[in-house]
């Protein structure tokens, strides 16, 4: 069946600020059952999980779990940045300030810079500092902070020190209203940078469970939560602690016909498409990749995916040069060169800065991605 | 301290711009005024309290002021030129074992300096940066616990020295080789030691300080009676890292001490192109934060002035600002050539006329506790030191190759692995061209 993404809403209400996106709600990647959650193979090894309960949560409340699992357990564990003491202004620190005092999640100044500093000063004393960047649209600040400091922590003192329990949260994006600043998706700047880590989770599960990952990992991890799933995503998310594996991707749907690789909100869009192109080639096998890590990526699964395949197809929301399909494109011609039947395909945002009236025209939607599929398939 | 600031200023308040009177405000006509006075200077209870969440405590006043300047601060000092005290109450209370490591530490931090600006004159090291003119802020490491945390900037290695980083390990950092704590990854005097609770210097400026507010903050946590010392130089307090630091310490009360050397100059860039304030304290008060000016070339200035912020970062849990005034007798670093942008009288004559080495050693000579013999057995000791240990350090070899791969991340990525795997087969294939017979072996 066919589901519509992004949808008008005709009523006389405002746009919520996280977006609004109802065929989430009925993709097949989102677990909506205690059975179907439990069901993961990558949660087989969490006894604790496997026994136990599983709650509704959405993206945000799932990511208030797993921080409030990390502070329960962690003394040394702060939640800091613009807005977070009240809940944030996506709700996801909801409840923590009360629970852990204000003197572990706490307001700082507006200043991103200030908020990557101190998180990086936090961890180099070796407490686990969880900083949030209100949107990524203004993550750039810290940039320097991120880039020069965090991520060479390490490496430039020989090992001496390190910023390992450092976490960078931040909300990414499409929204639907969104525009320049309010809607971006820099992973591509970062990637860019030896020394750090960077995850995008595609549901309540997955964000819970690499975020709990990303936190613990002995290195510095940015976090970039698609805003417009904080709600729109609904899943039974197992209570207990438990973590997914960073630098590996996911095979949403198995297939042997073409790759295609995405992370984020663009999957439920690739859903889409996938199924509007078999419609239109009977037949068709997709085989369907999520991601999930950015830095370092798992170039053996989508590799072996493609070797098997001889087709890839990647979208992503950012902009087109020098997206991060660029790099998967790149490194997939070196090492499948001769196995490739059709030029990689890239589907991706154009390359303007995000505009407010054009975005369903800007983005990679379901009618585009069909429009790849069919075109890689044919070549 | 409020107080005193703001009576001074109302009884020396800077004329301020008149601003004429229009017809339509004529029962405030007598508020516009071209007079010296342009602050109300109605007792505050007869005023009413501003209440907007923004304000501290300000007053609403139908005087329109208009602030050109505060008061500039004093800059305390305990000793004159010649070593002399100015105030017997300032008299430092200590030992002369304490007062004299001091001073040796400041002989040998300047016979280090001398000797590895050499040598990268030689083109034995690639790069050096001196201290020269500026030792007397070891008197600030003096004050500290050893498990205060320091982040520098890149011209304090004597901190470093004063809590007991040896000669070998600053020319092994130098050198980099196999040795150097940070594994040949940075230029020279990227020092740092986690043993000895200094964070390794990194090139961006300023980025130290809001990570020293951070690092603050976790020690508060932990219940430690420690603090963070926070280097940085006037240039640097321009970046916009300093204003978010100053402001975020202030609101998490943060025990963070930062202490600017304010040495004159920027490379080229003179303080009055820095900046047009008074100097870098008064924006300290304006952060909400303790604010200390010191002569930066008095040693006993300068550990008092710790001293004391100390006890307010510790106690109060509150971050202070001192300020080092200074002079930078050397070259920005073996990059620069300052004769291009100053005389070379305007240095010598500060060498001559404020020299923070012969200060303190005059004063430990006016206490009996040093003399010229002292002084020459020391410094032919220390240069004796000092040459055995760089001959050392220049002939150790570099670390194994491999080492460019690791602590990128804790452990290796696969990406780093294939590299590695890659670069391997590079040096087998072309041993002449990729000559690594200087490089430790591999493990």
């Amino acid at each position: 069946h066919l589901h519509t993404t992004l949808r008008c809403q005709s009523t006389n209400s405002p746009p919520p600020p996280e977006g609004f996106l109802p065929g989430v709600a009925n993709s097949a990647f989102i677990r909506g059952t205690h059975h179907d959650a439990l069901r993961n193979p990558e949660l087989a090894e969490f006894a604790e999980i496997v026994e136990g309960e599983t709650k509704k949560m959405n993206t945000f409340q799932a990511i208030n779990d797993a921080m409030r699992i990390v502070l329960a357990a962690d003394d040394t564990a702060c939640i800091f940045g613009e807005d977070v003491a009240f809940g944030g202004v996506f709700r996801c620190t909801m409840g923590l300030a009360e629970m852990f005092g204000r003197d572990r999640v706490f307001n700082t100044p507006l200043s991103e810079q200030g908020v990557a500093g101190f998180g990086i000063g936090m961890a180099t004393m070796g407490s686990t500092a969880i900083a949030e960047i209100q949107f990524a649209d203004y993550i750039f600040p810290a940039f320097d902070q991120l880039v020069n400091e965090a991520a060479k922590y390490r490496y430039r003192s020989g090992g001496e020190f390190n910023v390992g329990s450092l976490c960078i949260r931040t909300p990414c994006g499409a929204v639907g209203h969104g525009a320049h600043y309010h809607s971006q998706s820099p992973e591509a700047y970062f990637a860019h940078t030896p020394g750090l880590k960077i995850v995008i989770p595609r549901g309540p599960i997955q964000a819970k469970g690499l975020l709990l990952a990303s936190i613990r990992d002995p290195n510095p991890v940015i976090f970039m939560e698609p805003k417009i799933l904080y709600r729109a995503a609904v899943e039974m998310v197992p209570v207990g602690d438990y973590e997914l594996p960073l630098g590996k991707a996911e095979i949403l749907i198995p297939g042997k016909d073409l790759t295609v690789v995405g992370w984020g909100a663009q999957l439920y869009v690739l859903e889409n498409a996938i199924q509007l192109a078999k419609k239109r080639m009977p037949g068709l096998s997709v085989e369907l990749i999520d991601l999930r890590s950015i830095l370092p990526w798992d170039v053996e699964t989508i590799c072996n995916s493609v070797n098997k395949t001889g087709r890839l197809l990647i979208a992503h929301e950012a902009p087109r040069t020098q997206g991060f399909a660029a790099e998967i494109a790149s490194t997939v011609m070196e090492r499948c060169f001769l196995r490739l039947e059709a030029p990689i395909q890239r589907l991706t945002s154009y390359d303007t800065p995000f505009p407010l009236i054009f975005e369903k025209f800007h983005v990679p939607d379901m009618m585009r991605c069909a429009e790849g599929i069919e075109r890689v398939m044919k070549f | 301290m409020y107080a005193r600031i703001t009576a001074r200023a109302l009884a020396r308040a800077v004329p301020s711009k008149a601003v004429k009177a229009t017809p339509a405000l004529t029962t405030s006509a007598k508020a516009f005024s071209t007079s010296m006075l342009s602050m109300n200077t109605a007792p505050k209870k007869d005023r009413v309290k501003v209440n907007f969440p923004g304000a501290l405590d300000s007053h609403f006043s139908q005087v329109l002021e208009i602030r050109e300047k505060m008061e500039p601060i004093d800059t305390f000092r305990v000793m004159d030129t010649d070593g002399k005290l100015l105030d017997s109450s300032l008299e430092p209370d200590v030992t002369e074992d304490f007062a004299v490591k001091i001073y040796k530490d400041m002989l040998t931090l300047n016979a280090m300096d001398l000797i590895l600006y050499e040598a990268q004159r030689q083109g034995r090291i690639s790069f050096y940066m001196t201290n020269a003119g500026e030792e007397a802020y070891i008197g600030s490491a003096a004050a500290l616990d050893p498990e205060d945390e320091i982040f520098g900037q890149y011209r304090e290695a004597g901190t470093l020295l004063y809590r007991g980083f040896t000669l070998d390990q600053f020319m092994n950092q130098c050198y980099s080789n196999e040795l150097d704590l940070g594994k040949g990854r940075q230029m020279p005097v990227h020092f740092g030691s986690k043993a000895l609770h200094f964070q390794t210097i990194s090139s961006p400026l300023a980025t130290q300080l809001p990570q020293a507010a951070g690092a603050a903050y976790a020690i508060k946590r932990s219940g430690r009676k420690n603090c963070v010392m926070c280097y940085f130089g006037e240039g640097a307090a321009s970046e916009g890292d300093f204003h978010a630091a100053l402001n975020i310490a202030s609101t998490t009360s943060a025990p963070v001490i930062f202490f600017c050397r304010n040495n004159g100059f920027a490379i080229s860039t003179p303080a009055n192109e820095q900046y047009k304030g008074d100097g870098i304290a008064s924006r300290g008060v304006g952060y909400g934060m303790h604010t200390i000016r010191v002569d930066g070339n008095d040693v006993w200035a300068v550990y008092k002035a710790t001293q004391e912020a100390r006890k307010i970062a510790v106690e109060l849990n509150r971050p202070v600002l001192i300020e080092a005034m200074t002079y930078r007798v050397g070259h920005h670093s073996t990059s620069d050539d300052s004769s291009a942008y100053r005389s070379k009288k305007e240095v010598e004559d500060w060498k001559r006329n404020d020299n923070p080495i012969v200060r303190m050693r005059k004063w430990l000579e006016n206490k009996g506790w040093w003399d010229e013999a002292k002084e020459t057995s020391h410094k032919s000791q220390q240069r004796t030191a000092v040459l055995k240990s760089f001959a050392a350090a220049e002939k150790r070899k570099k670390p194994a190759v491999s080492e460019m791969f690791n602590d990128v991340y804790d452990k290796l990525t696969p990406n780093l692995i294939e590299q590695k795997r890659e670069l391997e087969e590079l040096i087998k294939k072309y041993p002449e061209h990729y000559d690594t017979s200087n490089y430790a072996k591999e493990k």
